[in-house]
């Protein structure tokens, strides 16, 4: 199947220092890709660029065959695409609200019974009228994913979605995930810094270090039989950053 | 001070009578600083969004004025509005519907919002900028367009907005020398409750001006303790 996204020599740079070199990365539609690496390795830009809200230096972004010229993304191409941030960006407002906010934002105004199934399936239920800034982080990391699936996007981008989360409502996330990927092909970028989440929950895995995509494989090749010494040494924990 | 304690009893008085000078007085005052705010707002509370948001050539340039711009001294702006509006002045003999006359109301609100505007500017650029960019971020990811961007965060930033539309009301409720200049202060028509005060008081008749300093003082604390009723309300 044709890939959802191609990259080809992207490049990013912050005020001068170069943060992401990336050669070549393929997503296909319906995978599940986990991308790990250390912090400051360039996942959270990458997930910016892949969501069109920063533009490339210079390389190439496929989407849907279409190469994207990131000063100017068709809105319907947006839409289709969400990121749930590493730190879950909420609006001043209440939890039903915060639901709402993509769906009004798309002229629909009758969201009710979606942010109803919503609270019920995150555990929200009770707290569908409280004010979003006094949530809890773990409350507010699951509102945050409640609000981008709502939308029902066709790519669905994760930074860190169970950093604040209990193992109980960890697993709940996980679980959540994976039932969306199953039920609607939702292609899924998961960044995440728990390599056995990645495990779990991935058809590929991708490692990323100093903004390079070092290795990408399917997630048993990943794990037990990976190309790059340094995935070796990642994936076995031996590397100190 | 008999004054004083007298000159509060009769400013009461007249207004609570209904004092037929002092009210006609607080509705060209109240009709001034309505539409002056209304436009202030129509104009400055996007173009803050815009230059607290957007990054384009010149925009630090643009900041700089609109700073130089809150720090404007009214009777400057009365002189250049004046100059522009007189009979010899560079629009006045233009003859154009949208250019109005000097000493009428619509002289004093172009005035107004020439004081007031900056100000709504001003301090809707750092309301904006105060919303966290990883919000902002957000807001586009789950599929806002520039337009619905820019509202959200406007939204986000309303407190500050409404600091920006307090600020601009209380200097052009509180301006005397750029309404006075373009305005004339003339009886039953361009006279406010600032410029009435000046004459009053130079005039000793300090009832008519002490009713109306109460009147002035008693809709800026109203003002206020609504602002703070609904900044409550957001929180
Ligand atoms: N807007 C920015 N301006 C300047 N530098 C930036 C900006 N965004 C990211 N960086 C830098 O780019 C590098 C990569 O950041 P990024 O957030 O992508 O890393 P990450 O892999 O997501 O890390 P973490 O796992 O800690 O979240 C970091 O060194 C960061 O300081
Ligand atoms: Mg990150």
């Amino acid at each position: 199947m044709a890939p959802v996204y191609q990259l080809a020599n992207v490049t990013k740079a912050y005020s001068g220092r170069q943060i992401l070199h990336i050669n070549q990365l393929d997503i296909y539609p319906g995978e599940i890709l986990a991308v790990v690496g250390p912090s400051g390795a360039g996942k959270s830009t990458l997930l910016r660029l892949l969501n069109f809200l920063e533009a490339p230096d210079s390389g190439s972004i496929y989407f849907n065959q279409q190469p994207i010229n990131h000063q100017n993304v068709p809105l319907e191409i947006r839409r289709t695409v969400t990121t749930v941030f590493q730190n879950p960006a909420l609006l001043s407002g209440s939890v039903t609200a915060n639901l709402l906010f993509g769906l009004r934002l798309r002229g629909q105004n009758d969201g009710q019974k979606e942010v109803d199934e919503m609270l019920e399936r995150f555990g929200l239920a009770a707290l569908r009228r409280s004010p979003a800034h006094a949530l809890s982080g773990g409350e507010a990391q699951r509102v945050a994913l409640a609000r981008a699936l709502i939308l029902k996007p066709s790519v669905l981008l994760l930074d860190e979605p169970t950093a604040n989360l209990d193992p109980y409502n960890a697993e709940m996330i996980e679980s959540v995930i994976r039932g969306i990927n199953q039920a609607h092909q939702t292609t899924i970028v998961l960044v995440t810094h728990n390599i056995f989440q990645a495990r779990r929950l991935a058809d590929r895995v991708a490692l990323m270090l100093n903004g390079e995509i070092i290795e990408t494989a399917d997630t048993q090749t990943f794990f037990e039989n990976p190309r790059d010494s340094r995935t070796r040494r990642f994936v076995r924990g031996e590397m100190v950053w | 001070m008999e004054t004083i304690s007298s000159g509060i009893i009769q400013g009461l008085k007249l207004f609570f009578s209904g004092d037929p000078a002092l009210w006609q007085i607080i509705g060209v005052s109240a009709q001034v600083s309505g539409a002056a705010l209304l436009l202030s707002a129509l104009l400055g509370i996007p173009l803050g969004a815009v230059l607290g948001l957007t990054r384009f050539p010149g925009r630090r340039m643009i900041q700089a004025l609109v700073y130089t711009g809150m720090g404007l001294p009214p009777v400057v702006v009365g002189l250049a509005v004046y100059l522009l509006l007189s009979n010899n002045g560079l629009l006045g003999p233009l003859q154009q519907a949208w250019i109005p006359k000097l000493f009428t109301v619509e002289a004093m609100i172009d005035a107004q919002v020439i004081i007031a505007a900056p100000l709504v500017i001003g301090y809707t650029m750092s309301a904006v900028g105060e919303v966290s960019p990883n919000l902002r971020l957000q807001v586009r990811s789950l599929g806002a367009t520039r337009l619905q961007a820019l509202g959200a965060t406007l939204w986000e930033a309303r407190r500050g907005v409404l600091v920006a539309l307090i600020g601009g009301l209380g200097s052009i409720l509180s301006e005397v020398g750029a309404v006075m200049m373009v305005g004339g202060n003339i009886d039953g028509s361009t006279r406010v409750m600032t410029t009435a005060i000046l004459l009053e008081t130079r005039r000793g008749n300090f009832e008519l001006a002490i009713g109306l300093g109460i009147v002035l003082l008693g809709m800026a604390f109203l003002i206020n303790l609504s602002a703070a009723q609904l900044q409550g309300k957001g929180h």
